[in-house]
């Protein structure tokens, strides 16, 4: 297996040339910068498209003009620079159209600051732009996810014809691990039916998201609904982390899953029965696993990089079953393992944060 | 004759994507420009054999559907990103004919900078900017090409020069960039106007379809409705009026000078078996040497930036990588890497790895001292702790780390650069911690040492700082 020791952010373009995206459209943001270098670089190299866009706006419509061609596609930024892409996103997933976003989250509101944060959650989540849509969301954390979701992430895309995006913070993108260098595929998906291309096979078909007729808006709100619950049904992604027998289960993902599942062990040596749920989509949000924990567990713990946000989608799926509590840190500042084992022990001691 | 009055197959007879009224009649407004431009464009679509590989943008504005008319590819786009769209569009496709049609607001308020730089960029399309002076579908608001003095909607009292600016003549700006091909302003005043728009809507295509680049046709349109005024006396008006601010004529026009496909760029199917080669070329050149991991080291290693601390890092995460060990290396990223001090996070383990950022180190390195204090009490019992002596002045921790204090820049410049007195550590922490044998690292740092010129110099770095712990 051929190995590369590289950074979160490369690993994505790694991802996006193995699943057969051909154009990248991206305007300069750090912490995500690593992305457009790579696509810069690979891109044209092999035939390609790679453009620096005047802006993230421009950025985001050329990424709906290849995706309404049925070609891969994607953007990158970080979250500034996602906010600009909101209405880009909201046509997108309008038009029903299939591409690829990346947020690697840096601390806001505002300017914020360049370091790592889950700030985002909600915007990525539960919308972001006008009307009813969702993003399919998924939080790597690690290098070798960054690129194996990435690849995931057009599949989804295509498979459900809708907006994926990579949702992942600045420590994850910054930092390298080794990555196994993944297989290309040829797309399995055919759009002929409904892109435009600009060749005799797709002349008749059209790129819209409008639907004048409020009958019509409604029709095709409803249709949008059903895939996402499909979505929801079909794509839910997790991973548990001694939870069997836990008296409390953390929720956590991105970089501090890592942190989480660093303490878990230690937790464990101290007595203290305590597990790991890691969303992998956090979009699709893995309700139903955490409901099935509420029955045997005694209480939750949410941990962010926020002031409390994918808490609330926590506190959905527990529905008051048990107390869930809430660990977090923003601006750009990270929680140690001894921070958060402080947590566990004040909860199992009967305490509440 | 009868092909006179033929409608061209690139416009549709039917209108079937109408949701209301007759399914023959477009849905602009009695006097409005927007038809006949785009039976303009459709016949000059069909004459020039174009319509196949076509693909027509709609702005928001009026023409928003103009997808209703065109038996075309159609994009429907966001408000004043049509040119964006359009842009994406023919570069995937270099084959495709796109035209990106827009209004005054859209081109020229909302997406000026798509406008600017989609033309700066020389794209191989068309751009077809219908300037009538007013936001028609929204309810004739001023645009940016409003006249001084003209009455709309937000301007009841007339467009004022101080309060609202002057009219935007985009024209005489896109002519000032290099890339344009064909820049030019024509009118609907009359049928003579008309006939030199349908000429210059069929050249702005034809240098599309050469691969001659960018082309720019705006055309002076009718708005009876916005400004309120029967269809006759619209047409005066844009003779009258409108023309004096925005002259006709050819802003730019280098078609004649530029060779067919200048600016038609690549883009190639992406092929499964040149990417599998691409991509297996980019694998770190370390084949897998297997190395027993003693135990797991967790490191942070900081100093001032320019000290090769972040190198450090990564020369040992390579190593470790080559062992066949879980490795992460994480820099403390942003402005500590320009000129402050810098440090990095390592880990080298043998099962799957928690925290990428080190909140306890079992190894630190600190080149100076600020780092010594900052990061000494993080430590753990037992840790080693590695400082360049001839820079940091101590540590309050030796009774309970191992303190190794080897003046590794002075080392580094006896072996010929200050530049590997980081190398002179990772020789101390292999020695020291016993994880790796000098040969295996420096077989390795023959591999990874970018800087070719240096690597005798990492090389005896490295033994000088084994040495330096293995014998004092």
């Amino acid at each position: 297996m051929a190995r590369q020791f590289m950074k979160g952010n490369d690993a994505i373009i790694l991802g996006a040339l193995a699943a057969g995206c051909r154009s990248y459209y991206g305007y300069p943001i750090t912490p995500a910068s690593e992305i457009a270098h790579a696509a810069a670089l690979h891109f044209p190299a092999l035939g390609g498209v790679f453009i620096q866009a005047e802006s993230e706006i421009a950025a985001i419509n050329m990424v709906y003009g290849t995706a309404g061609m049925g070609i891969r596609t994607m953007t990158a930024s970080s979250s500034p620079g996602f906010s600009l892409k909101q209405e880009g996103l909201s046509y997108i997933a309008g038009a029903e159209l299939p591409c690829v976003v990346v947020n690697i989250v840096r601390g806001g509101p505002g300017l914020g600051n360049i370091a790592p944060e889950q700030a985002d959650y909600f915007q990525i989540t539960k919308g972001g732009g006008h009307g009813n849509y969702r993003l399919v969301a998924l939080a790597p954390n690690g290098a070798q996810e960054m690129c194996d979701l990435t690849m995931l992430a057009f599949d989804l895309a295509d498979k459900y014809r809708t907006p994926a995006c990579i949702m992942a913070d600045g420590i994850t993108g910054q930092m390298m691990e080794v990555v196994d260098i993944p297989e290309p595929k040829t797309v399995p998906y055919d759009h002929t039916s409904w892109c435009a291309r600009g060749d005799s096979e797709t002349r008749m078909n059209l790129i819209s998201s409008i639907f004048l007729e409020p009958e019509d808006l409604e029709q095709h709100n409803l249709k949008l609904d059903k895939k996402y619950q499909q979505i929801t049904a079909a794509e839910t992604r997790y991973e548990e982390y001694r939870t069997d027998d836990a008296d409390l289960i953390v929720v956590a993902y991105g970089v501090v899953s890592r942190i989480v599942y660093s303490t878990i062990d230690q937790a464990r040596e101290e007595g203290l029965k305590v597990g790991l749920l890691r969303p992998i989509t956090v979009w699709p949000f893995p309700s139903e696993p955490i409901r099935k924990l509420a029955d045997s567990a005694k209480s939750f713990l949410a941990v962010e990089l926020s002031t409390g946000q994918m808490i609330e989608d926590v506190k959905l799926a527990v529905e008051g079953r048990c107390p869930v509590h809430f660990y977090g840190r923003s601006g750009g500042m990270v929680p140690g393992g001894r921070e958060i084992l402080e947590q566990y022990r004040a909860i199992l001691a009967g305490g509440t944060h | 004759m009868a092909k006179v009055f033929e409608k061209p197959t690139s416009f549709y007879s039917n209108f079937e994507r109408k949701t209301a009224g007759s399914k023959k009649s477009t849905h602009y407004c009695p006097g409005c420009g927007h038809g006949n431009v785009h039976k303009m464009i459709a016949e000059a679509l069909e004459d020039l054999g174009l319509a196949e590989r076509s693909v027509f943008v709609s702005p928001v504005g009026c023409s928003v559907f103009g997808y209703y008319y065109f038996n075309s590819g159609n994009f429907q786009s966001a408000h004043g990103r049509a040119a964006a769209v359009a842009t994406a569009v023919k570069r995937t496709n270099p084959d495709s004919i796109v035209m990106s049609y827009q209004g005054d607001g859209d081109l020229a308020a909302i997406g000026t900078a798509e406008t600017i730089h989609t033309a700066n960029r020389g794209e191989n399309i068309t751009v077809f900017f219908i300037n009538n002076a007013i936001y028609g579908m929204t309810g004739g608001q001023m645009a940016p090409t409003t006249m001084i003095g003209q009455r709309s909607t937000t301007t009841p009292g007339g467009r004022t020069e101080v309060d609202h600016g002057n009219p935007i003549k985009v024209c005489e700006m896109l002519a000032t960039l290099p890339a344009p091909t064909f820049i030019t302003r024509v009118g609907l005043g009359n049928s003579k106007q008309i006939m030199q728009t349908r000429k210059a809507i069929r050249k702005a295509l034809k240098i599309q379809a050469e691969g001659k680049g960018y082309s720019f046709v705006e055309i002076l349109a009718p708005c009876p409705t916005g400004w309120k005024m029967d269809p006759p006396d619209a047409r005066d008006h844009l003779l009258s009026t409108m023309e004096d601010i925005f002259p006709l004529g050819v802003y730019k026009d280098t078609s004649e000078d530029v060779t067919e496909d200048h600016w038609k760029r690549v883009s190639l199917p992406f092929d499964v078996n040149k990417r599998h080669e691409y991509l297996q070329a980019m694998k770190t050149p370390l084949d897998l040497e297997p190395v027993e991991l003693k135990q797991d080291l967790n490191c942070k290693f900081a100093g001032f930036g320019g000290q090769g601390i972040l190198t450090l890092g990564l020369f040992l995460a390579q190593v470790g990588m080559k062992a066949g060990h879980q490795v992460s290396w994480f820099p403390a990223y942003g402005p500590e890497m320009r000129g402050g001090t810098a440090n990095c996070s390592v880990n080298i383990c043998k099962d799957r790895i928690g925290a990428p950022t080190v909140e306890h180190p079992n190894v630190l390195v600190a080149m100076n001292q600020p780092s010594v204090e900052m990061f000494e009490d993080e430590v753990v019992d037992g840790g080693w702790v590695f400082l360049d002596s001839g820079i940091c002045t101590g540590t309050a921790s030796a009774d309970r780390l191992k303190v190794t204090a080897i003046p590794a820049a002075e080392m580094a410049d006896a072996v010929g650069t200050p530049k590997v007195a980081n190398v002179v550590m990772l020789g101390a922490i292999c020695a020291a911690t016993g994880t790796f044998e000098p040969d295996y690292v420096k077989d390795t740092l023959r591999v990874i040492v970018r800087k070719k010129e240096l690597l005798e110099m990492n090389l005896a770095a490295f033994d000088a700082g084994w040495e330096f712990v293995k014998n004092g």
